[in-house]
């Protein structure tokens, strides 16, 4: 029973999660495309924004593209420069910088959410469901770190690259490499996936829209030709 | 050498009676809606005042607007594209909702509703935004209405930059006047150059400045970048939204809504031809003085056959070239010179014009005790002083204030002989260096101002609409269809509710619901509201 639990969440529940976001996405953007937003609260109160926000967002970017690079690069490419052992240490200290700076940031804005009146009303149910959700995802990442300190030599996080990396290339079995990993890294899986899985559903769509084409528009002005 | 044409406006502030109307009437079409409830389009001010927002003229606190670098070339304020891509996570610049105001109704169902009292039961004030109750506004778009509040809040105006302000807040001295505003659909515009999405554009045709609200995500960069702070941003939708300058109207060749409605026939609506390829070189001249006048050498003369014929060749149509020679826009700005920007050293070239107020002669000149110049009262004997409204108009340059109000105050002095004393003045027409049919032409459009001679406004061509499919059902297909319900077309409706993807449909503001908060009950707007369902 435990192991079709197991392939649930490991084998099955990534394409689910990964199909409902890009679907989800698409469908959102083609047919709603005015609820495509940041959905920015600074209007409403400027107070904690400045640390919170900055630190939350560049903090959970470096977190994820750390993620996305560590996972996902494989054991050949990295094995001729560091070991796996040095590596598992070296996420563990980025993840450690980076997971506090986001810490600090989502608690700025989790008191912002909840302490500001103004804040407070306009905040509909999925932009705290999605704020705690992250904040939840983020401790479980920072409760990783005490875990892996157990066994630095790289196994764990060698058996997690296995298998995002089984995942991605839709390799079967990958969830077997996941099985007799800690809880916290199991947890910690699916809740990232359950975040993809709404995805579309939230205000985080943003991403998609990070406006790198500004950097690339000639000049400043924008003049739309008739016809 | 590229011609486009713009459509623009000019307030003429000596008949500004403030009255409001053109708020209102822009209200009721544009911004009753959710979100939008502290939002005008077009507001007007007493100034002097910081105004609405708090102080919005002073760009060292919001960076909005342009700026030079040290090398001469044209920067926004606030930063170049990098750097405001920085500041995209918290805007360092952005107003908060309390320097506009915070929207309020009241709770009219208590009135019907109470209990049995001593005392009339009250409609309390209430936040739209939290739904709270409070005692009493403390600040609102015209929170300064006629010179309201002390002088020393008030005497925060940006305007009073290198003047001797505190003898105005003398009784004997006091001065005001109104300031209609809108957005300034201007040449060189600063919303759209710091809208990281792209969702923000002029359109080649009319020159009218409109954010795509499909494309806009809500970075907020384009409310901090425009320093008249014309753009709003809608805390329901999430998106920002700004004066259209009605352009539905517009390409129907009517007047905007503000200049219809307006009682004091104020407003004027004309074409502009101007040479696109020089905006930039005129925005970027280094003396902030020298910009009103960089801004006018963009304008070319619709007579001149080498400008029809280089106009033609740009595509623009004849109706708008004919137009263009009857423009009441280009005749305030360019032949008599007595329409000047709003604020030019925002470097954005604004296209809303304003021609400065006349006010009382200081009593010492009537009693014959200051000089005159001329037949004419001395400019600087009338009440507001000239380099307030250089300060205003023209980045503090006297002189051209100076010789407009001087004309203005001359069509009086002649028209006057004429009319009452039964004579042509033609002191008053040689010292203004004045044609008589010149003199004539400004008091028809000026004081008679009829409507065909404010409005001159061609309308849209349907070739415009373009060729392809989409175009095509923009124009044509979404005829009597639900119209502007702003996003999710025909979804607008009145009723609340939410799509699949958690964004609440626009409602509407009259129906006094704030989210989260108890329905304001059935008023007359939800009568309404059943008698729709019903039918």
């Amino acid at each position: 029973m435990s192991e079709h639990i197991n392939t649930f969440f490991f084998g099955i529940f990534p394409y689910i999660a990964v199909s409902s976001m890009i679907l989800g996405s698409i469908l959102r953007y083609d047919r709603d495309p005015y609820s495509w937003k940041a959905d920015s609260s600074q209007l409403m109160s400027r107070k904690g924004l400045r640390w919170g926000s900055n630190l939350f967002h560049v903090g959970i970017l470096l977190l994820f593209f750390g993620h996305l690079v560590g996972l996902l690069t494989p054991h050949w490419a990295y094995e001729p420069f560091i070991t796996a052992g040095q590596k598992q240490f070296l996420a563990m200290t980025a993840g450690g910088i980076f997971g506090g700076m986001c810490f600090i940031g989502m608690l700025i804005l989790i008191w912002r959410r909840t302490s500001d009146a103004r804040v407070r009303a306009t905040t509909k149910f999925m932009d705290m469901a999605i704020l705690l959700m992250l904040f939840a995802q983020l401790v479980l990442g920072l409760l990783t770190i005490p875990q892996s300190a157990k066994h630095l030599d790289g196994s764990s996080m060698i058996a997690l690259a296995e298998w995002a990396q089984h995942i991605v290339t839709f390799r079967p079995d990958a969830a077997v490499f996941i099985e007799h990993e800690h809880w916290i890294f199991k947890a910690h899986i699916v809740l990232g996936l359950s975040i993809f899985l709404i995805f579309p559903f939230t205000r985080l769509v943003h991403i998609f829209s990070a406006p790198f084409k500004y950097l690339l528009r000639s000049g400043y002005q924008i003049v739309r030709k008739r016809g | 050498m590229t011609i486009r044409a713009q459509i623009g406006m000019v307030l003429n502030l000596d008949k500004c009676i403030g009255c409001h109307t053109c708020s209102i009437t822009c209200k009721n079409v544009w911004t009753s809606r959710g979100g939008v409830e502290y939002a005008w389009f077009n507001n007007v001010e007493t100034k002097p005042g910081v105004g609405y927002p708090r102080n919005w003229e002073d760009q060292s606190e919001w960076k909005g607007g342009w700026e030079l670098t040290k090398g001469g070339k044209l920067k926004p304020k606030a930063g170049g594209k990098t750097s405001l891509l920085t500041q995209i996570f918290a805007n360092p610049n952005l107003p908060e909702i309390d320097d506009y105001y915070d929207p309020f109704t009241f709770e009219y169902d208590h009135l019907k509703t109470a209990k049995e009292s001593k005392t009339v039961p009250t409609a309390r004030m209430k936040s739209v935004i939290t739904g709270k109750t409070k005692d009493a506004p403390d600040w609102g778009v015209n929170w300064e209405e006629i010179l309201g509040g002390e002088f020393e809040k008030r005497s925060e105006d940006y305007n009073f930059e290198g003047m001797q302000k505190e003898m105005y807040g003398e009784f004997e001295n006091t001065f005001m006047m109104y300031l209609p505003r809108l957005c300034e659909h201007c040449l060189n515009p600063s919303c759209v150059a710091s809208c990281p999405s792209g969702a923000i554009y002029k359109r080649e045709e009319d020159g009218i400045v409109l954010i795509d609200q499909d494309k806009c995500r809500g970075w907020r960069m384009c409310v901090s970048g425009c320093p008249y702070k014309k753009i709003y941003f809608n805390w329901q939708s999430g998106k920002s939204e700004k004066c259209t300058f009605c352009y539905p109207r517009i390409e129907a060749g009517e007047p905007t809504v503000c200049s219809e409605t307006c009682v004091g026939r104020i407003r004027y609506l004309g074409v502009l031809l101007y040479d696109a390829d020089k905006i930039q070189e005129a925005a970027s001249t280094p003396d902030e003085k020298d910009l009103y006048q960089a801004q006018c050498d963009l304008f070319l003369d619709p007579h001149d056959p080498d400008v029809i014929a280089r106009a033609k060749a740009d595509g623009i149509p004849d109706s708008w070239l004919e137009a263009a020679k009857e423009s009441p826009v280009y005749k305030m700005a360019m032949d008599w010179k007595i329409a000047f920007p709003l604020h030019p050293e925002y470097r954005t070239l604004p296209m809303v014009w304003y021609v400065p107020p006349l006010s009382p002669i200081q009593s010492a000149d009537e009693a014959g005790l200051l000089g005159k110049e001329g037949v004419l009262p001395d400019i600087k004997s009338l009440r507001i002083p000239v380099q307030y409204l250089a300060n205003l108009l023209t980045a503090g340059d006297e002189e051209p204030v100076t010789t407009a109000l001087e004309r203005m105050m001359g069509m009086r002095a002649y028209m006057r002989a004429k009319h009452v004393e039964g004579y042509k003045d033609v002191r008053v027409l040689e010292q203004l260096g004045m044609s008589e049919d010149e003199m004539e032409d400004m008091y028809q459009m000026m004081a008679i101002a009829n409507h065909e001679d404010r409005f001159v406004i061609p309308t849209n061509h349907k070739e415009y609409a373009g060729e392809g499919p989409f175009d095509h059902e923009i124009a044509f297909e979404t005829r009597s269809e639900c119209g502007f319900s702003f996003g999710n077309g025909c979804h607008g409706g009145e009723k609340k509710r939410t799509n699949l993807f958690g964004s609440q449909t626009h409602g509407n503001t009259l129906s006094g619901r704030a989210p989260g908060s108890k329905p304001m009950g059935s008023g007359w707007v939800g009568a309404r509201k059943n008698e729709g369902d019903g039918s």
